[in-house]
């Protein structure tokens, strides 16, 4: 396969991936008697556009970035557990554990200068996370044991405990009502005044600017670093590094930490900047999932993330308005699910771009035998 | 505890359990044939959805037959959706978690899409016509066992139980469970024996979703009583965790579930119960997740659950 083509996928898999979710969800609309066409109208408008004025709002703006920060933040950490070969399914877990220690620890330090505060909380929360990552990590390395399965519960887990901990281990002077902690107030926030200010009071916070530092950093960690090579080489083929003299399980244990600790930034993120403050959770957040998609549909590149997050954060945003239109805003999470489904099934995809550039060539060149592509995609995936 | 408290404790867990038991049974039949099935979760929402809108719908009609029949139709919504799944996974070469993941994340937004363009507001009303409690005539005259077992209790917990002797006997006496196996162990082999192993990975993924949506209808029917976005929260992980807490073994599976549903039923009506009441819920809630990770890691280890499970077959030309 040449590279044009090969470099043409990689693009073409996505983009077509997401027409093909609105077009599903535009079938959807349209069987259950909505007007598609009104509804993805709406959803646009109410991303961008300010109902009163007719121009772009700048506060949609700055909340597209404030949804977009966690995702980011999410997507990487799926990223760099999938570079080594992993499935981190526990991105909600741990971020969880980041939300609800990053707002614990500046409860706890109230009164001292936000410059102390907000970095000593955002540590905090991206350790917690890592922590989490670390168990499931661990016993991978040590005992095989599969990261899904394991992941999949300590989400359930890691919710019941931060219900745990909010109702019962909590000073009584942090709490607001039942279930709810205090507002950490601007001292402890990731708010500032004038991001505030610019975006027309929309809750614009750091948290947008330390996801793209973080999107270079880790790009900057895979490609240019030595663990990062480790990571790549584990996850293309752990056998293969170990006779190499690399410790599979070691990074194993690394990336899985790193993967925890950007989950749990994410959380510090929803929390310190978005949110304030933590309420009791009745399920899994959403952040994890749509994190795992994000970067799914990014092919785990940060260029890609950064794309797909912004994408998703008009999506979830502009969504809410479709209920204007009389759609319940559900719909655009059934367009997300489809679109990881295209992503899933881009093997079929593949073919279908492959049997097109054929045929184009065909006609070009006279119908010279091109040997088959379709050999090389056999083998696992 | 008198025999009152027992019995109603024992009712109470067979209640729980219900809904565990056939969607871990579920699970065993994907996993077996190879196909990992971490949408299970999402099946049980199509199902769950599915019977109360059944339910609601031809209460009238059909009396105190209508959860039966809604247990059908959730039986066959969640086959009908866990074809996303098989086609994905089987035909199309997708990845087995991300289209389980794909399943988790749809079912929950379309059902409550569908439930707003049904009733133009995101839960249902509460049924009239759930499961309800049932006495064995006879059985319930049998001192001591009678009362704790056969009066007041769960139907469909019996038939749950009844399910899982009947998919031991299917898996592991049957040629078509021989099959199943086959395929889930070594694809390669059981297709050079003449096995279609596409099909035999489609009919383990389609009876997963079907039975798995009757998991998801008991729950509706019995425990829930209408349809919401919280009506389904973690009980098809659950039941996953039963299935490989039962070793991918059809009993094993139901036992666990049965387990499962006890420390489900404790968590949220242990309060009346003494020794239990001082335990906080927290522990009873994390327990079933806790002794799966503890079981994967002390007794399976590497060696668990079926060989091929998870991998793609690809037929060579």
């Amino acid at each position: 396969m040449d590279n044009s083509t090969s470099n043409l996928k990689k693009v073409l898999v996505p983009v077509l991936s997401v027409l093909l979710g609105f077009l599903l969800g535009a079938i959807i609309m349209w069987v259950s008697g909505y007007d598609a066409i009104a509804g993805y109208k709406t959803m646009i408008n109410t991303a961008f556009v300010n109902p009163q004025t007719g121009a772009i709002n700048p506060k949609s703006i700055g909340e597209i970035f404030v949804t977009a920060g966690p995702l980011i933040f999410t997507g990487l950490g799926f990223a760099v557990a999938n570079t080594a070969g992993f499935f981190n399914i526990g991105l909600s877990g741990q971020a969880l554990c980041g939300w609800v220690a990053s707002i614990w620890t500046v409860l706890a330090m109230q009164g001292m200068p936000k410059l102390v505060v907000v970095p000593v909380a955002v540590i905090v929360g991206a350790l917690a996370g890592a922590v989490a990552a670390a168990i499931p990590g661990a016993l991978r390395a040590f005992f095989g044991t599969s990261e899904v399965i394991v992941t999949i519960m300590m989400n359930y887990i890691l919710l019941y405990m931060s219900t745990h901990i909010v109702n019962n281990v909590m000073s009584e002077s942090m709490i607001q009502t039942k279930g709810v902690t205090k507002n950490i107030g601007l001292e402890g926030s990731l708010r500032t005044e004038w991001l505030g200010q610019i975006s027309n009071g929309s809750r614009l916070n750091l948290g947008i600017f330390l996801a793209i530092a973080f999107l270079v950093l880790v790009w900057f960690l895979l490609k240019k670093t030595t663990l990062g090579l480790e990571i790549r080489s584990v996850g293309l083929n752990p056998f293969a590094s170990e006779y190499a003299g690399m410790s599979s399980k070691r990074t194993i244990i690394i990336s899985m930490v790193i993967s925890g600790a950007l989950a749990g930034l994410g959380g510090v993120v929803q929390g310190l900047g978005t949110f304030n403050n933590f309420f009791v959770q009745g399920s899994s957040l959403s952040i994890g999932f749509d994190g795992m998609a994000v970067s799914l549909l990014g092919s785990g590149t940060s260029v890609g993330i950064l794309i797909s997050a912004l994408l998703f954060s008009v999506l979830k945003l502009g969504g809410q308005g479709m209920q204007f239109a009389g759609i319940p805003p559900e719909l655009v999470d059934v367009v997300i699910a489809a679109i990881i489904f295209f992503i899933g099934i881009s093997f079929v995809i593949k073919l279908f771009i492959d049997k097109v550039i054929k045929d184009k060539k065909a006609e070009e060149i006279d119908l010279k035998p091109t040997p088959s592509n379709e050999n090389k995609e056999g083998g696992t995936i | 505890m008198d025999l009152s408290t027992i019995a109603s404790l024992v009712t109470q867990t067979l209640i729980y359990a219900t809904p565990l038991i056939l969607t871990a049974l579920g699970g065993v039949f994907s996993e077996r044939g190879g196909v990992v099935n971490v949408g299970l979760e999402g099946i049980m929402v199509m199902g769950a959805f599915s019977s109360i809108v059944f339910n609601l719908s031809f209460a009238e009609q059909l009396g105190i037959w209508t959860p039966w029949v809604g247990l059908l139709v959730g039986g066959l919504t969640g086959m009908v959706f866990s074809l996303i799944h098989a086609v994905a996974t089987v035909s199309f070469r997708a990845d087995h978690i991300i289209s389980g993941t794909v399943v988790n994340l749809m079912a929950p937004s379309l059902a409550i899409f569908l439930v707003k363009v049904i009733y133009q507001k995101g839960q249902t009303d509460n049924i009239r016509e759930s499961f309800g409690y049932f006495t064995f005539e006879g059985l319930s005259k049998i001192p001591v066992l009678g009362p704790i077992f056969f009066e007041g209790t769960s139907l469909p917990a019996y038939f749950a139980i009844a399910v899982a002797i009947i998919a031991w006997f299917v898996l592991s006496k049957t040629k078509f469970g021989l099959r199943l196996r086959a395929v889930g162990e070594n694809p390669q082999a059981a297709d050079t024996l003449g096995i279609n192993v596409y099909a035999m990975r489609y009919a383990g993924v389609l009876i997963s979703g079907f039975l798995g949506g009757m998991g998801g209808a008991v729950f509706a029917q019995q425990i829930a009583g209408r349809f919401a976005v919280t009506t389904i929260s973690g009980q098809g992980f659950i039941a996953m965790a039963a299935m490989i807490f039962g070793k991918w073994n059809p009993l094993g599976a139901m036992a666990s579930a049965i387990f499962f549903g006890f420390a489900q039923n404790i968590s949220i009506s242990g309060s009346n119960l003494p020794v239990i009441s001082s335990i906080p819920a927290v522990y009873l809630q994390a327990a079933p997740y806790v002794l799966t990770i503890l079981v994967l890691v002390i007794f399976l280890g590497k060696a668990s659950g079926p060989k091929a499970n998870g991998k793609n077959y690809i037929k060579s030309k």
